[in-house]
């Protein structure tokens, strides 16, 4: 029961804060309300038993990279209001489109069998998930290729970051 | 088991996506477009976790750990091409910026 009430209640902090980032007219309100976004999707994480990824979350996404685009927001001057939004026929037929795709997702997942999640009553599989030590050990075996072809992304990410960037000589 | 079943978290994922979808198509300033593809990449990352947690896996775990590294490193090299467009042409109004070509 309080598990439900808890994602209602964060479910919609999220979609009010999303709804924000997309309707607000300053860029930096826009950028605040991600931040929050991203915060209250991390207690859905955490509801999902996903407590080191809710971490990294709120480390790597509201810390990190917010912080990146309100450097951007405030490198650019950017603190003015934007302009009203006008509804032009081709916005609303994308608005349109979108809605149809909603509604065809949420009848697709309708369809799926609720299941019990039959693994949950094994106390030690359940104390386990979502671990940090657990997902360093499947890390680090199993996944190790990812991740250091990962760290070569974020390598040349970087690089490109900065020749991109930087004023002409 | 009285837990919140998977669809209630793939629906909210969904209003998600869609939310930073309606966002890439009607907003103009490219940051904002920016930021609407990161709704749409979380919006990612929760569905690999609901899944996750269905199945019992971790491997939807570090599927949406990589989500959030790769994320990173899009939004650096997104953050450096928005400026370097700011500084050839004076606005990030994605209506007036046509060609690729300075």
């Amino acid at each position: 029961m309080t598990e439900k009430v808890l994602f209602f209640v964060f479910a919609f902090a999220t979609l009010m804060a999303a709804g924000g980032v997309i309707f607000l007219r300053n860029a930096i309100s826009s950028a605040m309300s991600l931040v929050a976004c991203f915060f209250f999707l991390a207690g859905v994480y955490v509801l999902l038993w996903a407590h080191t990824i809710a971490a990294l979350q709120v480390l790597v996404y509201a810390g990190a990279i917010m912080v990146l685009f309100l450097f951007v927001i405030m490198l650019l001057n950017m603190t003015s209001e934007g302009p009203v939004l006008k509804l032009s026929p081709s916005r609303v037929g994308g608005i349109v489109g979108v809605a149809l795709l909603f509604g065809g997702l949420v009848s697709a997942f309708r369809q799926l069998p609720t299941r019990s999640l039959e693994w949950m009553n094994d106390q030690e599989r359940v104390a386990s998930f979502g671990t940090i030590r657990s997902l360093g050990a499947e890390m680090y075996t199993q996944w190790l290729f990812p991740f250091e072809t990962v760290s070569l992304l974020l390598l040349v990410a970087i690089l490109g970051a900065v020749v991109v960037a930087k004023a002409r000589v | 088991m009285n837990a919140v079943p998977t669809a209630w978290y793939l629906v909210l994922a969904a209003a998600i996506f869609c939310l930073g979808m309606i966002g890439v198509m009607i907003r103009r300033n490219a940051l904002v477009v920016f930021m609407s593809v990161e709704l749409m990449l979380n919006a990612a990352n929760l569905t690999f976790l609901a899944f996750a947690r269905e199945r019992g896996d971790q491997a939807g775990h570090l599927s949406a750990f990589f989500i959030i590294a790769v994320a990173a490193a899009e939004a650096s090299v997104g953050l450096a091409i928005i400026i370097s467009l700011f500084r050839a042409r004076g606005t990030v109004n994605i209506e007036e910026v046509h060609s690729m070509k300075h």
